[in-house]
C-alpha cells in the first residue's frame, strides 16, 4: 500500500499513542517517543515495522508518539493511519484480514 | 560484591562509602555500637535571647559554611516553604557544597535544583525524592552520590554518627521565644513533629523557625527548648492547603476495591487477626478502602485493634473515634481529619521515627506489627520491592516506612495492580530493590494473590479460603502475557545514588540514567 498524503491516527491519552504517516522517499523513516521506550521501545518498533510490513508500505515517514499502548493498539493505530492517506475510511478490513 | 538480594555492589561505592553490602534483614540484630553525640553551647545566662530577626542572622549565628550538613522535616509535605527558604539564603550568601540531610524532599522542593546544578547543593541523603531533584540526581548533576534510606534507618544514620548534622532547621508550627516546638494550634498545623526530633537531639546547632509565636512555655512541647539554640519567626513555614488535604475520598475505582477486598479477607484468615491485633497501612486508594472493609468486619466480630501505627489517615481516626482502636499511635499525619484528631483524642499519640522504626534502639513499635499494608511501584519473583525507582530507571519515590515496617510486622502485604499502562508491577527483577524479599509476605494484585513461599504457615491457613491464589511467576507471567516482557532499563555506567538498608548496608545502587538507543 502506498502512503498517498499525510494522515494521523490515535491520542495522546495514556495507554493510546498518535501515529502519523507521511510519503516516503523509498524507505521507512521512523522516529518513536514513548513514555515506556526503556521497557518496550524494541517491542514497539517491531510491532510498527511488522505491521507497516503487512499492509506492504515501503516508503513513508512514520512518527509514533506512544503513551504505553498495548501491541494490539499500536497496530490498530498504524493500520487507521495508512488507510486515512489512502482515503479509506469505510469498511476498513478490520479484525485479522491483513494478516 | 553480590548482596543478599543478588544485586552487584561495585566494589568502588564499597570503598567510597565505607559501607558494607546488605546481609539479610535482621543481620544486624543485637549489634552492639556507641551513639554519636553533637557537640553544644550552653546557654546558662538567662538574659540571653534565642530569637534572631530572620534566616540570614540564622545561620550567621550558627557559623554556616561550606561543606556543612543541614537537615530538615517533611511534615509539612508538599506544602513546605522552609527548605527552599533556608537554601535561597544560603545560595545568596554564596556558600557552596552543602548535603542536605531531610527526613524527605518532593516536588515542592522543585526549586533547590539550580542550586544541584551550580554546587550550592553537593549531598542529598533523604527518604526519597520526587519531581525535578529526581530527574537532577538520575541524570547525575548531584557531585555526591545521594543516600535514600528509610524513616527508620534515617534515625539510626543520625544516632550513630554515620551522619552528623551540622544544623537542623525545623518547621515549628506553634514555638515559644526559647524554642518549644509543638505541631499544632498555629498557622500550618502538620499534627506531630515525629521526623525532627532525632534531628533536635544530634544536630550541633538547632533552629527553631515558626510562624506562630505563642507565649512560654509552649507545653508540652514535641520538641523541647533544651536542645534549640535560635528561634526565628517567618511569615509563613508552610501552604496549609497542601500541608494537609482534606480526607480522601474512598476509591470508586472497582480494581482497587476489589483488591481491598482481598486483603481484607486475606488479613481475617490469618492466625493475628484477633482480639488487640496491631495494623498499619498506607495512603494508597486500596490501603485505604482496606481499612474501611475491614472496620466493617472489627465491628461485626467485636474484635479491637490494640495499635495503630504510622502515617495516620482519617479512616484509622474514624475507627479509633468509634473505639475500635485502643491506641493509635502516629509518625505523620496525611489529612485534616487525622491532625484534628491528634488534637482531640487522648488516645491519638505522637511518637518520635526513632519510636517508630529505628532498627538500633532497643526495640521500635514496628516490631510490634502484625500486619502492614503497603503499596509498591514493582514486586520481583523473589518478593523483593521498588518504591523508589520508577521502571523508566528516573528516582520518584520514597523509601518511607516501607523496609522498616515490612521488616517488622509479622504479616506483610503489598497491595499492587498487576499493571500500571503497559508497564507490569510484577517482575522477573525490580529495577532497584528498595525492601527485601524476605520481608514481603503477601502480594495482592487485580489478578490473584501470591504468598511468599517462605511463609509456608500463611500457604497453610489459607487453604481452604476463597480467594483467587497463584504463585508470584504465575502473576508475572500473566502480566507478559498482556503486555510483553519488558526490557531492562539502559542505564549508564556512574552510580548516582544507593539505596541504603535499614542497618546501613547497600541493598541496592541507583545508576545515571542514558538517553535510549535503539540496538538493531
Amino acid at each position: 500500500m502506498e502512503v498517498k498524503k499525510a494522515a494521523m491516527a490515535g491520542t495522546l491519552e495514556s495507554s493510546d499513542a498518535q501515529v502519523t504517516v507521511e510519503p516516503g522517499n523509498g524507505t521507512i523513516e521512523l522516529s518513536i517517543e514513548s513514555s515506556v521506550i526503556h521497557q518496550f521501545g524494541k517491542q514497539i518498533k517491531a510491532t510498527i515495522l511488522e505491521t507497516l510490513g503487512r499492509l506492504d508500505v515501503t516508503s513513508a515517514k512514520v512518527k509514533v508518539v506512544d503513551k504505553g499502548a498495548l501491541d494490539c493498539t499500536l497496530k490498530a493505530r498504524v493500520e487507521c493511519a495508512v488507510y486515512r492517506s489512502n482515503d479509506i475510511t469505510e469498511n476498513l478490513p478490520w479484525g485479522g484480514v491483513i494478516k | 560484591m553480590i548482596n543478599a538480594v543478588g544485586r552487584d555492589i561495585p566494589e568502588e561505592v564499597l570503598k567510597a562509602t565505607g559501607k558494607k553490602v546488605f546481609e539479610g534483614a535482621y543481620a544486624y540484630d543485637n549489634y552492639e555500637y556507641t551513639k554519636a553525640a553533637p557537640t553544644v553551647h550552653a546557654v546558662c545566662d538567662p538574659k540571653r535571647s534565642k530569637l534572631v530577626e530572620n534566616i540570614h542572622e540564622a545561620l550567621v549565628k550558627c557559623g554556616i559554611k561550606d561543606g556543612m550538613t543541614i537537615s530538615f522535616h517533611h511534615h509539612f509535605r508538599e506544602g513546605d516553604y522552609i527548605v527552599n527558604m533556608v537554601m535561597e539564603e544560603i545560595h545568596n550568601m554564596g556558600i557552596k557544597g552543602i548535603t542536605i540531610c531531610a527526613s524527605s524532599l518532593g516536588k515542592a522542593h522543585d526549586p533547590i535544583v539550580p542550586m544541584i546544578e551550580d554546587g550550592t547543593i553537593v549531598g542529598i541523603q533523604s527518604s526519597g525524592v520526587r519531581g525535578k531533584i529526581g530527574e537532577a540526581i538520575s541524570t547525575g548533576k548531584l557531585r555526591d552520590l545521594a543516600i535514600m534510606r528509610s524513616h527508620g534507618g534515617r534515625v539510626r544514620a543520625i544516632e550513630s554518627g554515620e551522619v552528623h548534622i551540622d544544623i537542623a532547621f525545623i518547621g515549628a508550627p506553634t514555638c515559644d521565644e526559647y524554642g518549644n516546638m509543638k505541631a499544632n494550634g498555629g498557622k500550618s498545623d502538620c499534627g506531630v513533629l515525629s521526623y525532627a526530633v532525632v534531628d533536635a537531639e544530634y544536630a550541633d546547632k538547632v533552629v527553631a523557625i515558626t510562624d506562630c509565636l505563642v507565649p512560654f512555655p509552649n507545653v508540652p512541647a514535641s520538641i523541647s527548648m533544651v536542645h534549640v539554640d535560635y528561634v526565628c519567626v517567618v511569615d509563613a513555614i508552610g501552604n496549609p492547603a497542601k500541608i494537609a488535604t482534606g480526607a480522601a475520598k474512598p476509591t470508586t475505582d472497582v480494581r482497587k476495591i476489589m483488591m481491598a477486598d482481598y486483603c481484607t479477607q486475606f488479613v481475617i484468615n490469618t492466625p493475628y487477626f484477633k482480639e488487640g491485633f496491631s495494623y498499619q497501612t498506607g495512603v494508597g486508594g486500596a490501603s485505604i478502602a482496606s481499612t474501611i472493609s475491614l472496620g466493617k468486619i472489627m465491628e461485626e466480630r467485636g474484635i479491637h485493634m490494640g495499635l495503630g501505627l504510622g502515617g495516620i489517615t482519617t479512616p484509622m481516626c474514624n475507627l479509633l473515634a468509634k473505639g475500635l482502636i485502643r491506641t493509635l499511635v502516629d509518625t505523620q499525619d496525611f489529612d485534616m481529619g487525622a491532625i484534628e484528631s491528634i488534637k482531640t483524642n487522648p488516645n491519638h499519640i505522637e511518637i518520635t521515627a526513632s519510636e517508630y522504626a529505628n532498627p538500633f534502639n532497643k526495640g521500635a513499635y514496628v516490631n510490634k506489627l502484625d500486619f502492614v499494608i503497603l503499596a509498591s511501584l514493582e514486586v520481583d519473583t523473589n518478593f523483593n520491592c521498588n518504591v523508589v525507582v520508577g521502571s523508566d530507571g528516573m528516582i520518584t519515590g520514597a523509601q518511607g516506612g516501607h523496609p522498616d515496617t515490612a521488616a517488622g510486622a509479622k504479616c506483610t502485604i503489598v497491595i499492587a495492580p498487576l499493571l500500571q499502562g503497559r508497564i507490569p508491577a510484577i517482575c522477573s527483577n525490580v529495577t532497584t530493590v528498595t525492601t527485601p524479599g524476605e520481608t514481603v509476605d503477601v502480594v495482592i494484585t487485580d489478578y490473584g494473590i501470591a504468598i511468599n513461599p517462605r511463609r509456608q504457615d500463611l500457604i497453610e491457613c489459607m487453604k481452604d479460603v476463597k480467594l483467587p491464589f497463584k504463585t508470584i511467576e504465575e502473576l508475572r507471567d500473566m502480566a507478559y502475557a498482556m503486555v510483553g516482557e519488558p526490557d531492562p532499563v539502559q542505564f549508564g555506567d556512574r552510580v548516582v545514588g544507593i539505596i541504603e538498608a535499614r542497618d546501613g548496608t547497600i541493598i541496592d545502587v541507583v545508576r545515571e540514567i542514558k538517553e535510549y538507543e535503539f540496538k538493531d
